[in-house]
């Protein structure tokens, strides 16, 4: 078992007044995807905005490689690599395809001036359609290429952890597609970690290494995608009848 | 016709200074929804620094680079010193913090400068009418205008084209977003209301060889101003601009045509403006 890049143990976060994450132990280890599903309202994103330093935890630590980051804020926190790309993309309408892109790496900017400039081409590189569309203004792309934007925006950070939040939601099966092998060739080739929150459980099972089940703010189960698949309450309740492992 | 159009040209001189004090404004409601009910403060001190700058130094020039300079640091440490720990609480806190201070420039100005209404002259070289469409037309006004265009355009190159400029753009559409990217929105908020007094401050010194400045010229500005900011649009630059232009000549014609009832034809215009567009002429969505 290798050691864990990122270590989360009884983390409690509200959203507004009301208590959401109930004391969540999760790890995700260097060069892995951990899908996390479950239904909505589970607080998969306020897990994941948690983690990011969006929300602040109320009790509970969390550290990045050993280092605790529990309560640092959002902006110091993606300095420490660890970036989000949030629910429903967030894009900016009104900044083009490439301010959207340095303005994920300005944080790095007064350090590393060109290689921001130079680091576009990563995300180019992983989605060449960004490279077509790099004058275009956020609000005019489609969603597909909204996603795309989305997740290139939170690569300029260079980060070590991917917090990505349904990625899949309302785009075609293709695109989903092209979106799950980008994420498989920057795990093979950088080594990046990624927490995949999904309702998507199909694709998400297709991709992932491990998966932790959520519910009403807990994590309720976890294990390989095999394991999960094998188990009864798993396939009742998240892949329907008739479910067979793809592939 | 000639009356008309040389009114409109003192319209729009007064709209180049009204977009002056209204970008800041707006910028900085944008980007933090705090109205910063000082920034008339900053209008008039302007002016009265620019008073006494002319005494002292002889130069009007160096009064609108130094004055504008100074406020802009009165702005940044208001902000840090006292805004800055308000974070944390509601908008009202930091709203009322702002209306505070509002007071605090009136009363240092009244204690300072006195009650009596000041002008200043207008810089050698500036100070003549010149011949335009066969009567005169005084020249500073022109030059205001140039100025305010000269302005408009520098911002709106500033804010479209520069990497401060997409984070400033980036806050004011989804602050949490740009806090996610790793952009320290509090710093650029910092530098936003800073340069927002800066402005403020520079309208002051601009606006004295023409409008004078005297107590309760600082709410009277902000009142305008706050007009300004809801017709053109919160936190939208076009909006400003537009904005500013469209009061600055309903408030110029309003005074020349029905001098009694001018303050009323320009609220008139801004509700017509909200009943066709509620969130004003450039405003995006609803917040
Ligand atoms: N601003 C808020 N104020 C109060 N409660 C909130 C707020 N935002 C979300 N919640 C509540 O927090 C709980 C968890 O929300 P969260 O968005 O984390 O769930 P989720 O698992 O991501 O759901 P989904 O699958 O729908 O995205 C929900 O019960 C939701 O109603
Ligand atoms: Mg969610």
């Amino acid at each position: 078992m290798t050691a864990s890049l990122l270590q989360v143990s009884g983390l409690v976060a509200r959203r507004g007044s009301v208590e959401v994450l109930h004391g969540i132990d999760l790890e995700a280890r260097p060069g892995e995807i951990l899908a996390i599903i479950g239904p909505n309202g589970a607080g998969k994103s306020t897990l994941l905005g948690a983690i990011a330093g969006v929300y602040p935890a109320r009790a509970g630590r969390i550290t990045l490689a050993g280092r605790p980051i529990t309560g640092l804020p959002a902006e110091a926190v993606v300095r420490l690599g660890i970036s989000l790309v949030p629910e429903r993309r967030q894009v900016w309408s009104g900044l083009t395809v490439r301010e959207h892109l340095l303005l994920g790496g300005y944080h790095r900017y007064w350090r590393h001036r060109s290689e921001v400039r130079a680091d576009v081409a990563l995300p180019q590189g992983i989605f060449p359609r960004l490279l077509d569309l790099d004058r275009r203004l956020g609000g005019s792309l489609s969603g597909g290429e909204q996603q795309m934007l989305a997740i290139g925006r939170g690569l300029m950070a260079r980060p070590r952890i991917l917090l990505l939040d349904e990625p899949s939601l309302g785009l075609g099966p293709l695109i989903v597609r092209e979106i799950v092998h980008a994420l498989d060739r920057l795990r093979r080739a950088e080594g990046l970690t990624v927490i995949l929150v999904e309702q998507n459980v199909k694709a998400a099972m297709a991709t992932a290494d491990r998966v932790a089940v959520m519910e009403r703010g807990r994590i309720v189960l976890r294990g390989t995608p095999a394991e999960l698949l094998a188990h009864p309450g798993i396939k009742a309740a998240y892949l329907g009848k008739g479910y067979e492992i793809a592939g | 016709m000639t009356f008309y159009l040389l009114q409109a040209l003192n319209g729009l001189a007064y709209g180049m200074l009204l977009f002056l004090l209204a970008a800041g404004l707006s910028l900085i409601f944008g980007l933090m929804e705090v109205v910063n009910l000082a920034h008339g403060g900053f209008y008039m001190l302007g002016a009265y620094l620019a008073l006494s700058a002319v005494r002292w130094t002889g130069s009007f020039w160096i009064a609108a680079i130094a004055v504008p300079l100074v406020l802009g640091a009165v702005g940044f440490l208001l902000e840090w010193e006292f805004l800055r720990p308000l974070y944390r609480r509601t908008h009202l806190d930091q709203i009322l913090l702002t209306f505070g201070f509002a007071f605090v420039f009136s009363d240092l100005a009244r204690w300072w400068w006195g009650a009596d209404v000041q002008s200043l002259a207008p810089p050698p070289g500036l100070d003549r009418s010149i011949p335009l469409l066969g009567t005169f037309f005084p020249s500073y006004r022109l030059f205001v205008i140039a100025l305010g265009a000269a302005m408009a355009g520098g911002l709106w190159l500033g804010l479209g084209r520069t990497r401060l400029g997409a984070m400033v753009r980036a806050g004011v559409a989804n602050r949490e977003m740009a806090q996610a990217l790793g952009i320290d929105i509090g710093l650029v908020f910092t530098g936003v209301f800073a340069f927002g007094a800066a402005l403020a401050g520079l309208a002051g010194v601009i606006a004295a060889p023409i409008q004078g400045v005297f107590p309760g010229v600082d709410f009277e500005t902000l009142i305008v101003t706050l007009i300004v900011v809801v017709v053109g649009g919160l936190g939208t630059l076009p909006g400003s601009f537009w904005g500013s232009l469209l009061i600055g000549e309903v408030d110029t014609f309003g005074k020349t045509l029905v001098p009694q009832m001018a303050l009323v034809v320009t609220y008139l215009v801004m509700a017509a403006v909200l009943i066709v567009r509620p969130t004003g002429l450039f405003g995006g969505r609803p917040r």
